[in-house]
């Protein structure tokens, strides 16, 4: 890790082969690899062996806390810090409370879902070792690429460096940190 | 289905061969099987070529009629809200007429984006980018109107739970503060799932920046975006989520909308029809304008390929279904009105269809229920022209359902001895013209700076990015 090493990057054509490829690279138990791809490609997670993504619990979070704030607002304010009357009605009931509710519930459900992307993927992120690879700006076109890190623990470069050619990859190359 | 009919187990292969069933094939969603660095080049030609003449041209125009809202407003601010054509009894005139009308637009970006994305209707993802920019400055056209009724527009800040010297705080069992609370979390979420669908496409358009200062602007908004598959992950989720969260959004945003009515006592504004109602109106007012902004774009950038006649055929039949509830929920109002037995209501609705405003009501009639029946036929929606004019005609009359609603019903309400009429004056209409200004301006700059449709989702939906296709 001392070194400056980040890892080795493989270039793939079309996304079956590179579906199979990362396929075998999760058979072979890397963990530090990612595939960097145009678009989501469908079924890839399993391909990765990638878990459910963890963002639902943050929109769950904040649309608790947009609830809650929104019946919160409307008793404090009508009701308890300043009573007002209107049409005979009461002071408060969740039934009146319930379209400000509502609206902060999805207000601060959006945020959470947007925040908690951001937080599990650490954006921003404006620098990161693959974006200095000089064919980067293919995998937001047409081409998908498969990186291994030298932080993974089953990581040794020729090895490594074999299995990406073994499953497919080309133009391998290495990754500067 | 599709898991059932690729790897069907023994007994359902059975049931399949006995049923036998149709082999339909699905539209392509990208014509002449176009490769994924086509895409990208189309879509970022548009932004990278040199500023065409037309583009120039449109925007000094649109800037000119943005200048009318700007005077307009100007004038109202210097002077008072007693420059509209407001009066007594007609207390609400074009400023919610106009309200209504903006906000109704933009229902159809959030439609295309969210209800579409979670029924799995692919087609939506060469359109829904476009879409959910004129929703965005729909309701910034929209908001001019509430915010500025409020004549010291200075205060306009009370409209907000916040601390102020008076000590007192909103109503929070108005609709009107509903409506705040309603449309400011509907522009936020729209413009933060429009950020969130633009991040990889802006991350396209930086790797492909030839200037340096290019590379940086687009870079920043970009986040940093490298197209990880881990980031997928958690990117699809949130996008689904989001999807999730402005479904009911965009459903209570028109139902609050429609309370400002509704919840009043008004005969012809007090029915239980409203919110679903409304909900129809707009998503047919809002495709009616998508139509109207995407058939120009599709020829001037030759779009065919991306823009196909299916994406077309089915804009359309959403304009028939939603304007075909539209002429059922008209009807249905006179039904109840009748039914009901309430003198006052019966004879709101009377005085609707032939009352003094009763040109604005058959203006009405023969834009949303009569015009949208074209679209029975595949003729008609193949007849590009003829869609692009009825599209026009679509956004007509849904204007004049708002001005039907608002100002027949309170020019004549309970006591003949306070009706009305109401005209809105120059101040009005140079208000409203101003604001498609606006919007043209604001729509121009998002044509000529971000990537008009979502590269990543097309590229997605196209046969080659299926990890089982082979060859090509």
């Amino acid at each position: 890790m001392a070194s400056s090493h980040y890892g080795i990057i493989a270039a793939f054509d079309e996304p079956g082969p590179l579906m199979k490829a990362a396929e075998q690279v999760r058979d072979a138990g890397y963990r530090h690899w990612d595939v960097i791809t145009p678009f989501p490609v469908h079924g890839m997670d399993g391909a990765m062996g990638l878990k459910r993504s963890k963002v639902p619990r943050i929109t769950f979070i904040g649309g608790a806390i947009g609830l809650a704030t929104g019946m919160a607002l409307a008793a404090y304010m009508n009701w308890i810090d300043y009573p007002l009357i209107v049409g005979g009605k009461p002071f408060f009931s969740p039934i009146y409370a319930f379209p400000v509710a509502y609206e902060l519930t999805i207000l601060l459900a959006a945020f959470g879902t947007i925040g908690g992307m951001f937080i599990f993927n650490r954006l921003p992120m404006l620098y990161h070792p693959v974006l200095k690879h000089d064919h980067i700006h293919r995998a937001s076109d047409d081409r998908f690429y498969l990186v291994i890190e030298a932080a993974d623990p089953l990581y040794e470069p020729a090895k490594t460096r074999a299995l990406l050619d073994k499953i497919g990859g080309r133009e391998i190359a290495d990754l500067e940190d | 289905m599709a898991s059932l009919s690729e790897n069907p187990s023994p007994s359902a292969a059975a049931l399949l061969r006995e049923v036998a069933p149709a082999k339909l094939d699905r539209p392509v969603l990208v014509e002449n099987d176009r490769s994924f660095s086509w895409i990208t080049n189309k879509i970022c030609g548009i932004i990278e070529e040199r500023t065409p003449l037309w583009w120039w041209v449109a925007f000094c125009v649109s800037g000119f009629v943005a200048s009318f809202c700007l005077i307009g407003l100007t004038y109202l601010v210097a002077t008072g809200t007693g420059v509209w054509g407001l009066n007594n009894p007609a207390n609400w005139g074009w400023a919610i007429v106009n309200f209504v009308f903006w906000i109704g637009i933009g229902h159809a970006g959030t439609l295309i984006s969210a209800i579409l994305c979670l029924l799995r209707q692919k087609w939506r993802t060469s359109i829904n980018r476009a879409a959910e920019a004129m929703t965005i400055f729909a309701v910034v056209c929209a908001g001019i109107f509430p915010l500025f009724h409020v004549g010291r527009v200075w205060f306009a800040w009370w409209l907000f739970p916040i601390p102020n010297s008076n000590a007192i705080w909103p109503n929070f069992k108005s609709a009107l503060l509903w409506d705040v609370f309603a449309v400011s979390t509907y522009g936020t979420v729209s413009a933060l799932f429009w950020y969130v669908g633009l991040i990889p496409d802006l991350a396209t358009v930086r790797d492909r920046a030839k200037t340096k200062l290019r590379q940086v602007c687009y870079g920043i908004f970009a986040l940093g975006w490298r197209g990880s598959n881990r980031h997928w992950r958690n990117y699809e989720m949130a996008y689904l989520l989001l999807a999730g969260l402005s479904t009911p959004l965009v459903l209570s945003v028109h139902t609050i909308v429609s309370f400002d009515f509704a919840v009043s006592l008004i005969p012809g504004w007090h029915t239980t029809i409203f919110p679903p109602y409304f909900v129809a109106g707009a998503i047919f007012s809002g495709f009616g304008m998508v139509l109207t902004l995407m058939l120009p774009l599709r020829a001037i950038y030759r779009l065919e390929d991306l823009i196909t006649q299916y994406h077309i055929d089915c804009m359309c039949k959403i304009c028939l279904a939603t304007g075909s509830m539209v002429g059922y929920a008209y009807a249905m109002e006179f039904f109840i009105a009748w039914y009901g037995a309430n003198p006052f209501e019966s004879f709101a609705f009377v005085n609707r269809a032939f009352g003094p405003f009763a040109w604005a009501y058959w203006i009405m009639i023969a834009c949303n229920v009569i015009c949208p029946q074209f679209f029975w036929f595949k003729a008609c929606r193949r007849n590009l022209v003829l869609v692009f004019i009825l599209s026009i005609l679509i956004n007509v009359g849904m204007w004049f359902e708002r001005f039907v609603i608002a100002v027949t019903s309170l020019s004549r309400d309970f006591m003949p001895t306070s009706w009305g009429y109401y005209s809105p004056t120059v101040v009005d209409i140079f208000t409203y013209v101003g604001t498609f200004g606006v919007f043209a301006v604001l729509f121009l700059l998002f044509l000529r700076f971000l990537p008009l449709m979502a590269m990543a989702e097309i590229k997605a939906v196209t046969p080659r990015a299926d990890p089982h296709h082979h060859g090509h």
